[in-house]
């Protein structure tokens, strides 16, 4: 993908990496600098005790939050952005490490997925393929219409989020999504060390609840702290670009490297899933031309329990 | 008024007392071993849900792709079968027709109990039902499911008053005769829900404006409530549910469920309470034809709803045509079962003389409303088992829907409680409406009866 950018674009890429370090360094945050730097712009100081009775200025996100702020903070967002993904669907090749990095962040039993890769072909013998399917995160989401009691909310960054702690459990919103991007807990969840006295992270849907929807959420609890998302960082193909429309750029996931979103859309004829729907996916796809990778067959296969554990206890 | 009327009119009522006031005051052991069973089946199903809210929505067959199944099938069926009380009283009682006079009661018991039961059946598929109030304190208006909670209090609330009111006479009469033959605290209710009724003109006649309005008023708020129902499916994207005649399709085929649901009550109270000389051949012969005229309409709206997409056969239409018309497609056989038993056998026979006779009546009212619920079932899961991408990477169960023994073992306890709900009903008020009986008789009414 590299090769067909513009020289404007790189020397954008260039200034966002420089930026992105400098920024990056004085934060302590590791990882991508394009996200940290805009999230630590609007980073709130507030005075903390040190253990040796000091006080100093710290980041605010250094703090343990109760409950309700970290509700009332999930469901705003992070201002002045618009999450994207891109999946490059050449470079698939169903290594399934983004399946696996989503499950064991969000303690998702084998069955769930907010991220699956099925195999597809468009019509019949133009060719399979292996397709990524997160959450869409639409700009027209059937999902959160449908929604009795606002717990599945869109934020102002565009990403699509559940509150498990307001779901009824009624599953209009898995009706109603025609991409099947959603999950439930129709038993008790997987819970994991520590899950117990956590603190439910709506960012991360953990600890899930029996009897409520869960989702793909576009890491939110990684982009707050200017990561990217699990799925995208676990890649070993460079299969997905992940960034910020507002800002035009977009990170690859295995590469690390930031292009302009405009030109790497438009010059590979990216296209949303299910258009007619009208539902404005925030994931494009790039078309599955010249494919790095043989398609083979009969990986389909589930590969957990066939009848899950926890169904009849 | 002359002696002689007088003293037919007493005679009259006399024996409109005897008829319709006597089983009210006999509990026969048929009537308790009835109850009794019905009893177990809900306590049955109460046992089953516990485990279910213990364990979680996973004890039923639904999973992430299939994830509505009879529970949600069943609160449609329940909804379709309560709309029967606006049909009866309303849309016909409206229109000057008087042969509904002995069977609209039955009609607005019926209402109401599968109106109430209708809500239990949402609370059995929600997978926090603990959280139910949340409906109020994060309503979002903007979601059909307020719109239909909404709407079915407002439906229950109505049909309470379309019950409840045409009652005050009735009640006055059994204040006044039915002392001695009562337990203390039965006759004491009934004095107390009589509201002082003495049946002077001017009582009648705002009994009369009164009910005429809520007849009026109860037209929209069936229309809306059943049309709401259909929304939750149509209102989404997806093939099958997609239509913009689900309002319709949904609103008459609740006229035939209705229909149907009557035609069994009819029939069973008449035996059971001998009311052969108020519910006769003739209010058989009216409903099996009512019943012929909402299935065609019904049929009509069929037609449209398969034949069109049939037709055009778009890719995710096809598939879900494919399911239901094909005997190979996983739910061909159970649709094309229903579409005769519940509706096209039922129009056919309906259209000859000796069906329109009580028994051949009741038989194709028990299959109509059979068909119906399984009508509701082909309505809600085909649909879901073609989603637009392709279902992968999860286990075999998920591809499918097989409700399991528990999941219908709650559905019969639900089922079992509208029937239970109908048996007191008969059991504490007069089937019939006395008082309506009466006025049709020539009796003068405008006293104290």
């Amino acid at each position: 993908m590299s090769k067909k950018i513009t020289p404007e674009a790189t020397s954008r890429r260039n200034f966002l990496k420089k930026f992105g370090i400098s920024v990056g360094g004085a934060t302590a945050v590791s990882g991508l600098g394009l996200l940290s730097s805009c999230v630590s712009d609007d980073e709130e100081k507030v005075p903390m005790l040190t253990t040796d009775g000091k006080v100093i200025n710290g980041d605010k996100s250094k703090l343990k939050l109760n409950l309700n702020e970290m509700q009332i903070r999930s469901r705003e967002g992070l201002s002045g952005k618009k999450f994207v993904m891109v999946i490059d669907l050449a470079k698939c090749k169903n290594a399934r490490k983004c399946m696996s990095a989503c499950q064991g962040a969000h303690h998702l039993k084998p069955e769930q997925h907010h991220i699956n890769v099925l195999q597809t072909e468009n019509a019949e013998g133009t060719g399979f393929y292996y397709q990524p399917k997160p959450c869409m995160h639409c700009d027209n989401p059937p999902c959160t219409k449908v929604c009795p009691v606002d717990a599945t909310f869109k934020r102002k960054d565009g990403i699509v989020l559940i509150d498990n702690e307001r779901c009824i459990g009624c599953r209009f919103c898995i009706a109603a999504c025609p991409y099947s991007a959603r999950v439930f807990n129709w038993s008790e969840p997987k819970y994991y060390e520590g899950d117990a006295n956590a603190v439910y992270d709506m960012e991360l849907n953990v600890p899930q609840k029996k009897g409520t929807v869960s989702k793909c959420l576009f890491s939110a609890d990684r982009l707050r702290i200017g990561k990217l998302p699990y799925c995208v960082s676990a890649c070993p193909n460079g299969t997905y670009w992940f960034g910020d429309a507002n800002e035009d750029a977009v990170t690859n996931g295995t590469s690390k490297e930031t292009v302009r979103l405009s030109s790497l859309l438009s010059d590979n004829g990216a296209y949303t899933l299910l258009p007619e729907l009208g539902t404005k996916p925030s994931v494009y796809y790039l078309p599955p031309k010249d494919r790095m990778f043989e398609y083979k067959e009969g990986e389909l296969n589930y590969l957990g329990e066939e009848e899950p554990k926890g169904h009849h206890s | 008024m002359s002696e002689n009327k007088k003293q037919s009119d007493e005679a009259i009522m006399l024996k409109i007392r005897e008829d319709l006031l006597t089983p009210m005051t006999k509990f026969p052991l048929s009537y308790k071993i009835w109850i009794g069973s019905l009893l177990t089946i809900i306590a049955v199903a109460i046992w089953g849900y516990t485990i279910q809210l213990q364990n979680g929505l996973g004890e039923t067959g639904m999973r992430d792709y299939v994830s509505w199944g009879v529970y949600i099938a069943s609160f449609v069926f329940f909804v379709a079968t309560a709309l029967v009380g606006m049909l009866i009283s309303a849309v016909v009682g409206l229109v000057g027709q008087k042969w509904i006079t002995p069977i609209s009661r039955i009609a607005e018991m019926i209402a109401l109990a599968f109106a109430m039961v209708a809500g239990i059946a949402i609370v059995a598929d929600m997978g926090r039902p603990d959280r139910i109030l949340n409906l109020l304190f994060h309503g979002r208006f903007q979601s059909p499911i307020i719109w239909d909670v909404t709407v079915v209090n407002l439906y229950i609330f109505i049909s309470i008053l379309l019950l409840f009111l045409p009652l005050l006479p009735d009640l006055g009469i059994i204040r006044n005769h039915m002392k001695k033959d009562l337990p203390k605290w039965q006759w004491n209710m009934y004095n107390i829900l009589s509201l002082g009724w003495v049946g002077t003109p001017g009582q009648y006649k705002i009994l009369h404006s009164t009910l005429r309005v809520l007849l009026i008023l109860i037209v929209p708020v069936a229309m809306a409530l059943h049309t709401v129902t259909s929304w939750l499916s149509a209102l989404t994207l997806r093939a099958g549910w997609d239509s913009t005649i689900f309002g319709p399709y949904y609103v008459t085929g609740a006229f035939v469920a209705g229909a149907g649901a009557v035609l069994v009550a009819m029939y069973f109270i008449r035996k059971a309470y001998r009311l052969e000389d108020y519910i006769t051949d003739f209010h058989f012969d009216k409903m099996g034809k009512l019943m012929v005229l909402v299935g065609l309409v019904y049929l009509y709206f069929n037609i449209n709803e398969f034949l069109v997409p049939g037709y055009k056969m778009k890719a995710a239409d096809a598939d879900h045509i494919f399911t239901l018309f094909s005997l190979n497609g996983e739910y061909g056989v159970m649709f094309w079962l229903t579409q005769t038993f519940g509706l096209l056998l039922p129009i056919t026979l309906g259209l000859f003389k000796p069906f329109r006779k009580p028994f051949p009546m009741m038989l194709i009212g028990l299959a109509i409303v059979i068909g119906a619920w399984f009508k509701r079932v082909i309505i809600i899961v085909p649909t879901m088992i073609h989603a637009y991408l392709p279902i992968q990477n999860v286990p075999e169960s998920f591809h499918h829907y097989t409700p399991t023994g528990l999941e219908i073992t709650v559905t019969l306890g639900i089922v079992a409680m509208a029937v239970l709900i109908i048996s007191i009903l008969v059991k504490l008020f007069p089937v019939i409406s006395l008082w309506e009986i009466a006025e049709e008789k020539g009796v003068d009414i405008h006293k104290d009866l």
